[in-house]
């Protein structure tokens, strides 16, 4: 009897014991992706839900978002370093494509299709697309890239170790590697400017008001109202990113 | 339980004990507040200075070029998407000048005839034929209005 009563107590043991371990396995296996399950939701009512609007009809490619992103965040002058920047993009009458993008768009625009080739030619202004489901926070392995409670997807530049993981992770190709600090490096919305109650600066400076942005939880903000007038689209919606940085008149030659 | 147990068990113990305190404090106090990330690094890039001052600043002392600049078709406009960003300025106006563009290079950034613009929204000329007798467009034009001709 004594025997039996042993054996049972360390079956007993052994069960408890196996279900501890797996529920710490499961626990441990789970926690990583809680970022993920956040990022995918909306949070709460309770802080701003940040969303941009573009207008492509009313964009004039001056580059005046270009440069004044590259003035207000301090990012390096020479081209290739972009928060936000201009393509111009010219669909021909034979159906192939010319797309340009000199210096970002801070040089000057020279079309150099001949006029009575061009079918349709616009500008697309570009910059990080503040993805609900971003691909690039998903790569970091360290933590350094998030998703803000407000949407914005932001850096830290103390934690990041510049592995660049995250820029061939972003399919829109808004990230770069800081020459100086080697840290990753993209746009913030203007967070410093939005916390204090400044516009971003590339919105600021738009002189056709082509870009628009707002609180998507804010139903009488301009970006609802942008949102309702037009058929607005996102750039590479198969790819599910959650992106909010919604075009108007975009074209699907536009990659 | 076996004897060999009981000399790996504390080496265990100590060896988990040593990775928890570690973990204690390699990982920063706001870490995990909100998700996967340092949750005061958004306090330290909303700390960062703004560049652009936006045209309410710039109308408490420049009122007069505001008030013209308003009046016209380039109300819509910020100074500091011509002059670029004000903020050293502010600081010190006598040491840090602002640029003043009007080369037709620059005024074609936006006016210069490209098949992408709409002429519903901007106004366009081709800046290589128009008025080649004037090096630059504020020769003719006043950019705070348009249309105030100089001689």
């Amino acid at each position: 009897m004594g025997n039996e009563r042993l054996n049972s107590s360390r079956r007993n043991f052994i069960r408890k014991s196996a279900l501890l371990a797996g529920t710490l396995v499961v626990g441990s296996a789970v926690k990583p992706f809680q970022a993920m399950l956040f990022a995918a939701n909306e949070p709460e009512k309770t802080m701003p839900w940040y969303a941009i609007g573009i207008d492509i009809e009313k964009c004039i490619g001056c580059g005046s978002c270009a440069r004044a992103c590259k003035a207000e965040n301090d990012v390096p002058k020479e081209p290739f370093f972009f928060r936000s920047w201009v393509e111009q993009y010219t669909i021909k009458n034979d159906g192939t494509l010319a797309v340009q993008s000199p210096n970002g768009g801070i040089d000057d625009f020279v079309q150099t299709v001949p006029e009575a080739e061009i079918f349709k030619s616009f500008f697309v202004p570009k910059m990080c697309n503040h993805c609900a489901k971003s691909p690039c926070v998903q790569v970091c392995p360290v933590g350094a890239t998030y998703e803000s409670p407000e949407g914005i997807v932001l850096v830290d530049e103390k934690y990041c170790i510049g592995c660049r993981y995250c820029i061939q992770a972003c399919p829109y190709g808004c990230r770069y590697l800081h020459p100086e600090k080697q840290t990753a490096d993209k746009c913030t919305l203007c967070y410093h400017r939005l916390k204090k109650g400044l516009n971003p600066a590339c919105f600021d400076v738009c002189p056709t008001g082509a870009r628009i942005y707002g609180d998507l939880h804010d139903m009488n903000s301009p970006l609802h109202k942008f949102l309702k007038e037009h058929s607005t689209q996102v750039l590479k919606p198969q790819l599910n990113t959650g992106s909010k940085l919604f075009y108007n008149g975009l074209s699907s030659e536009v990659r | 339980m076996p004897p060999q147990l009981k000399t790996l068990l504390p080496v265990l113990a100590v060896f988990i004990c040593i990775f928890l305190v570690a973990r204690h404090f390699l990982i920063p106090d706001s870490f995990g507040k909100y998700g996967h990330y340092r949750a005061n690094s958004m306090d330290e890039i909303a700390a960062l200075p703004a560049h652009h001052i936006g045209k309410a600043a710039c109308m408490d002392c420049h009122d007069t070029e505001a008030a013209k600049l308003n009046s016209d078709l380039h109300s819509g406009l910020t100074c500091e998407v011509c002059h670029g960003p004000g903020w050293q300025h502010m600081d010190d106006p006598e040491k840090n000048k602002l640029s003043k563009p009007g080369t037709r290079e620059f005024c074609g950034k936006c006016h210069d005839m490209n098949p992408a613009r709409r002429t519903s929204v901007i106004h366009q000329i081709d800046i290589k034929t128009h008025n080649i007798d004037r090096a630059n467009c504020i020769d003719c034009h006043n950019p705070h209005a348009v249309w105030e001709m100089k001689d």
